[in-house]
């Protein structure tokens, strides 16, 4: 095992340098340079102090040079600073983080709290009229815009007091419970998309699983229905539903931007939001990165306690490689 | 065969109706629309729906009929989302068969640039795109094709592996056939069936994009009517005019479902190996 966790971690390494690799170059595509930028409208600089202003700020070399020298800086912490404010880039997103996460690893939970027990059920009352309506509410789940679930929600609660974050958004160190409770609605805006396939997942894996000799034996057998659904078929059932909402994580990520701007969320994806608008590209830069090396970290988690549960995938692995 | 089992088939009966029927709507918003969907009308700013004054779902915060604005923006969502999902379906494939067919170092590569696309969560890439390249349009189309280009690589390179060490592979080989005849004459044809299901559903998230981005201010701009930009303007108003926040929203969700019916029902009649699960 500690080697295959090894091996998964090494693959990491060109993906996130192609990640870096188009971070860096999609930037540099934008028109007029990030110094002209710097400079704004108002200061006429003459071509000779441009050259001036392009060495001192290490810009005069070609692209490779400089891509390596980012990347070298980018590894020691230092992601440049902000065009508008002058602020260090690394620290404004560090800061911001725990909250976008927090209100990920909460959307994720909601989704299996409310995902799993319906695809149970569903599994278990299987008659084709049942069938249907599971599907199309499971498909509705998925057709559901998180922006305008979220408007929605605002809209329901804008009476009811503590429960929308309007803009007076509590820390979880401030007040734990104050804080689950304003972003127990936004969490739920992002997480009933991802409800709706684990529920769904849950459904199909438990009827295939269901279907199994071992499972026919244990009724056989005389055990309790209860027991047979949770013992025996649920918990292998259950494998490709963790797989699937392992995947779906960074997906509730990216949805944490749109819901943080309805909510008025002081969290990462603001952060980014407002870096787009003034074009602060230093910080987009940054954001981008941090997510994406989120994203593929989570899917490799997602992979290895699969891995880790499942022992054929490793034995598999290592036969191919053999 | 297959038109017997699509009729069988109530979902996906059902999601090319609700299909069908946006389509008819975008054909009448050529001809006839019941307001001009741009012009502004002080005097019934945020009237509510009502058979009297013909705005059937209200109007924005600029006296704008909702309806008009709602029908008009059929067209731009999906003129958008179909072009970004064809975009998408043949740069991917294009990408994902050559990799499966060739094999080796070409595969290796071709699927590291998938990899690499996939690192991003879709709306992110989508932002970030459009971040770069400026909120126009075009730039739209272009920014949700490229969330897409992975997945039709690796789609099409899977479905490839499996067949092409066929017999009637070798059988195009020993009489002659160049690899890029075998390619888009025999395995293309035969690899069809996950695309077709890829793209219904591809459609469907595509809506979601554009409507995300709109609503950002990253996709579609005013005045022109999108979906997500009216759900923008309608944030700021929807508490004393919900409807503002409703229907445009509502038309979201029922043409999406409509996609994900469609796409979900294909998949169980083109499918054999899925066709005696349920």
């Amino acid at each position: 095992m500690g080697r295959y966790i090894a091996k998964r971690f090494l693959s990491l390494i060109p993906v996130l340098l192609g990640v870096s690799i188009i971070v860096f170059f999609l930037v540099r595509l934008i028109p007029g340079s990030a110094l002209e930028m710097y400079m704004g409208t108002q200061v006429e600089a003459t071509p000779q102090q441009m050259e001036e202003l392009k060495r001192i700020f290490g810009e005069d070399k070609p692209v490779p040079v400089l891509y390596v020298q980012w990347l070298g800086r980018i590894l020691q912490g230092d992601f440049g600073y902000s065009l508008r404010t002058g602020r260090p880039v690394l620290p404004d997103i560090v800061s911001r983080l725990p909250l976008s996460l927090e209100i990920t690893l909460l959307a994720l939970f909601l989704a299996l709290l409310i995902g799993i027990p319906q695809g149970i059920l569903a599994s278990l009352r299987k008659n084709p009229v049942g069938d249907a309506v599971n599907r199309v509410i499971g498909l509705l789940g998925l057709s559901l815009p998180q922006f305008w679930l979220a408007s929605l929600i605002v809209l329901a609660f804008s009476g009811v007091r503590g429960w929308i974050p309007m803009g007076n958004y509590i820390k979880f160190t401030v007040n734990p419970l104050q804080n689950l409770r304003m972003l127990i609605l936004p969490s739920f805006a992002i997480g009933v998309g991802l409800a709706a396939v684990i529920m769904r997942y849950t459904r199909n894996s438990m009827l295939e699983v269901l279907q199994m000799e071992y499972v026919r034996t244990a009724r056989a057998k005389g055990l309790k229905r209860r027991v047979v659904i949770f013992r025996h078929a649920l918990k292998n059932a259950i494998l490709p539903v963790i797989t699937v909402a392992g995947f779906n994580t960074g997906y509730l990520l990216g949805g944490a931007i749109v819901i943080e701007e309805v909510f008025a969320l002081p969290g990462m994806g603001r952060l980014a939001l407002y870096a787009i608008y003034q074009r602060d590209y230093p910080v987009i830069q940054g954001i981008v990165l941090v997510i994406a090396t989120l994203f593929v970290i989570v899917n490799l988690i997602t992979d290895l306690l699969y891995a880790l549960v499942d022992p054929r995938i490793r034995l598999e692995d290592s036969e191919r490689q053999a | 065969m297959t038109a017997h089992r699509l009729a069988k088939n109530s979902i996906a009966l059902t999601g090319g109706a609700i299909v069908g029927l946006y389509l008819i709507v975008i054909l009448v918003s050529l001809f006839w629309l019941p307001f001009n969907p741009v012009s502004m009308d002080t005097k019934n700013v945020l009237s509510a729906p009502s058979l009297a004054t013909g705005h059937l779902f209200g109007t924005d915060e600029f006296g704008r009929d909702i309806l008009s604005r709602i029908m008009k923006g059929c067209s731009v969502s999906l003129i958008i989302s179909i072009s970004a999902t064809a975009l998408g379906a043949m740069v991917g494939t294009f990408m994902g068969i050559w990799a499966g067919y060739l094999g080796g170092r070409w595969d290796h590569w071709i699927m590291r640039v998938a990899d690499v696309l996939f690192s991003f969560p879709s709306l992110l890439l989508a932002i970030f795109v459009m971040a770069i390249l400026g909120e126009k349009t075009y730039n739209v189309v272009l920014a949700i094709g490229i969330v897409y280009i992975p997945q039709f690589a690796r789609i099409s390179r899977g479905a490839i592996l499996t067949i092409k060490s066929n017999e009637f592979v070798r059988a195009a080989r020993s009489s002659g056939a160049g690899s890029g005849y075998i390619l888009f004459r025999h395995l293309l044809p035969n690899i069809l069936v996950p695309l077709i299901v890829q793209v219904s559903l591809s459609l469907s998230v595509a809506i979601l994009l554009e409507s995300s981005l709109s609503f950002l201010g990253l996709g579609v701009q005013p005045p022109a009517p999108s979906w997500g930009n009216m759900l923008s303007g309608a944030r700021k108003v929807m508490v004393i005019a919900p409807w503002t926040a409703i229907y445009p929203g509502l038309a979201i969700v029922l043409l999406v479902l409509g996609f994900n019916l469609l796409g979900d029902g294909l998949r169980d009649i083109l499918d054999p190996r899925l066709r005696n699960v349920r």
